[in-house]
């Protein structure tokens, strides 16, 4: 028996050292599929709560452009909530119970829509930044070990990609609209700057499952690492927009060819991601209560498709 | 890593942002159609036919597509299910963009230097030309918003069927992308009924209920305006009256398969002979406009 463990081990350790993909049906470690069981729920669920901030502003959108972009953005998500859940079902969980879990709190979402969306520039900076953040975050997975995730992936990728320019030519309209319009796009990246660079998680001393993940080809690039990498990229653009980012300690550094830049609150990450965000009981409700409001109509279409099924097979009986 | 070694690297998706300062992606305009219509939008009226009338036109289907959108995009974020969310955000898109074509053939053919945004945006209450139907609220309740789609959509179709063969050439290009769009928003709304009520006690009496609420919207779309009289004999649009028997055949075939009963309350009655094609509406499109017109209304002259 624990032969037979150690050779479907060295299976599995060779399929993943030689970057090929692990299937649902291969056999795989415990823990590595307890990993993922989370990251991919934690993955779907922050797709579906990440809804409700933008919702938030569909029916108040200030052009019926900008309406249909927005709407059309949420609508990805939506599909995008769903792959992932189909991703996570392939590790024998199922999204009813996924869904049950985010909503008793017993699963997590990304920390950043625990953050309000005040104004219709946090639309723009929501696509930019936290979609940009997301981005650094998922490119890597389009090449992840686990084959239904990284094909998942592929897909959300291009269409994240989308959803960021569409976020930055909304900014840039701003920027380049009255003076309020250019007070509200400085003023919605000084509050989301510093969640954006917290999206990468905990820094890489402080990142205990960031080993393993790596070694199981899970994860392909350090917390720190992606961190920087964003840095990089949103400064020039930064500069595009004629915007300042709120670090004071944000410069560039020739010799190490990349920005130094100040670190995050990290005491108000750790605060944020253990539910007590500006936001976090409101996005659970909202979550909860949507949720809980359909199970009446969820029920009738189980018991349609009952129904329909008894039918036919009565049908079948009788012939 | 130098700016350079980021321009090089091909799994960069983020990369794209900088590099791509043109919008000539159809995706930009998202569910506009306006890839199909934009030449059509600044065509000449169509002889014989009088612009007030056939502007006036636009506004009557483009604001019951946008009002109708704007109800169902209520439930983003709290359908029952993923599934219902896409579909129900793909209706309201779908809504949006034949609204936005009708409003910016308004415009064009009002002459006035105003867009679809200040068609929207700017109008008051007694300038819309929406139906009750469309403005009718459901408090996200599922029964009442399968039940508004299911006569709105099957209406609709009914209606766009016909303006295909409109001599206004926006009208008939919106009908032609839209009789797709209808067919499928219909078929949604009648797969709801369905299950709802031939589900459980509970989701019968629900969808039930749903029904009761709308019924009293449902006469008044079959009224005919003056101006769809002279536009119907002038070859632009269609006699709604015309699609009563159409629309009452489609209902009882699903009210049947799913064991709803036709409500039998009487319509909501016009206020001194005027309903929502003269601007007379209920006391929901205000606060749909509060809604929609707060932002733009509050940055006056801003382009977005």
């Amino acid at each position: 028996m624990a032969e037979e463990t150690e050779a479907l081990e060295a299976q599995f350790d060779a399929t993943v050292a030689a970057d090929r993909r692990i299937e649902p049906r291969d056999w795989m470690p415990e823990g590595y599929r307890r990993t993922l069981i989370r990251q991919i729920a934690q993955h779907a669920h922050s797709e579906i709560i990440g809804m409700q901030p933008e919702g938030n502003w569909i029916l108040r959108a200030p052009s019926l452009r900008r309406k249909a972009i927005l709407l059309a953005k949420v609508q990805d998500e939506a599909g995008h909530g769903m792959y992932l859940y189909a991703a996570a079902e392939t590790l024998g969980v199922d999204r009813e119970d996924l869904t049950e879990r985010l909503i008793d709190s017993r699963q997590k979402y990304s920390s950043i829509f625990n953050y309000p969306a005040l104004s219709y520039a946090d639309i723009g900076v929501i696509g930019w930044l936290v979609d940009g953040a997301a981005i650094c975050n998922q490119v890597p997975l389009c090449r992840c070990s686990y084959g239904p995730y990284a094909r998942a992936m592929i897909r959300i990728c291009k269409e994240e990609s989308f959803h960021q320019r569409q976020g930055y030519e909304l900014l840039l309209a701003m920027v380049n609209g009255t003076d309020a319009q250019r007070e509200m796009v400085q003023e919605s990246v000084n509050r989301w700057w510093w969640p954006s660079l917290m999206m990468f998680g905990p820094p890489d001393g402080d990142s205990p499952n960031t080993q393993q993940s790596m070694a199981w080809g899970i994860k392909r690039h350090t917390n720190d690492e992606l961190r920087q990498r964003f840095v990089d990229m949103s400064v020039p653009q930064a500069a595009a927009l004629g915007i300042t980012l709120p670090d004071p300690d944000l410069r560039w550094n020739a010799e190490r060819g990349a920005h130094d830049h100040g670190e995050p609150d990290w005491a108000e990450f750790k605060a944020v991601i253990s539910g007590s965000g500006p936001a976090h009981a409101q996005r659970i409700a909202h979550r909860r209560r949507a949720h809980e409001n359909g199970a009446w109509v969820r029920e009738a279409a189980q018991a349609y498709a009952d129904k329909q099924a008894a039918r036919v097979a009565g049908k079948g009986a009788a012939a | 890593m130098s700016p350079h070694a980021q321009e090089e690297d091909p799994t960069n998706a983020y990369q794209s942002l900088s590099e791509t300062t043109e919008h000539d992606d159809p995706r930009w305009a998202f569910g506009s159609g306006f890839e199909d219509v934009q030449a059509e939008i600044e065509a000449p009226v169509p002889d014989g036919v009088d612009a007030a009338d056939l502007a006036e036109y636009c506004l009557m289907l483009g604001d019951d597509a946008l009002v109708c959108s704007h109800r169902i995009s209520e439930w983003v974020s709290n359908a029952p299910e993923l599934e219902e969310e896409v579909a129900l955000a793909n209706t309201a898109l779908d809504l949006l963009g034949q609204a936005r074509v009708l409003l910016s053939r308004a415009a064009q053919v009002e002459g006035a230097g105003r867009d679809e945004d200040a068609l929207a945006y700017l109008r008051g209450e007694a300038e819309f030309r929406n139906v009750g139907l469309a403005e009718l609220g459901d408090d996200l309740d599922f029964g009442v918003a399968v039940a508004r789609l299911l006569v709105f959509s099957t209406w609709r179709l009914a209606l766009l069927s016909r303006l295909r063969d409109s001599r206004d050439p926006v009208v008939a290009a919106v009908a032609a992308k839209g009789v797709k769009e209808l067919t499928y928003h219909r078929d949604w709304a009648a797969r709801w009924a369905l299950r709802l009520g031939d589900g459980t006690d509970e989701s019968h009496r629900r969808m039930q209920a749903g029904l009761e609420t709308v019924w009293p919207h449902v006469d008044e779309l079959f009224r005919t305006s003056d101006v769809e009289r002279r536009l119907v004999d002038a070859g632009v649009a269609t006699d709604p009256a015309a699609t009563r028997d159409e629309v009452d055949a489609v209902l009882d075939q699903v009210f049947a398969a799913a064991t709803l009963t036709r409500p039998t309350l009487p319509g909501r009655g016009p206020l001194g002979g005027r309903a929502g094609r003269q601007g007379a509406h209920t006391e929901a499109l205000g606060h749909v406009l509060d809604r929609l017109q707060s932002l733009a209304r509050a940055h006056p002259g801003a382009s977005w």
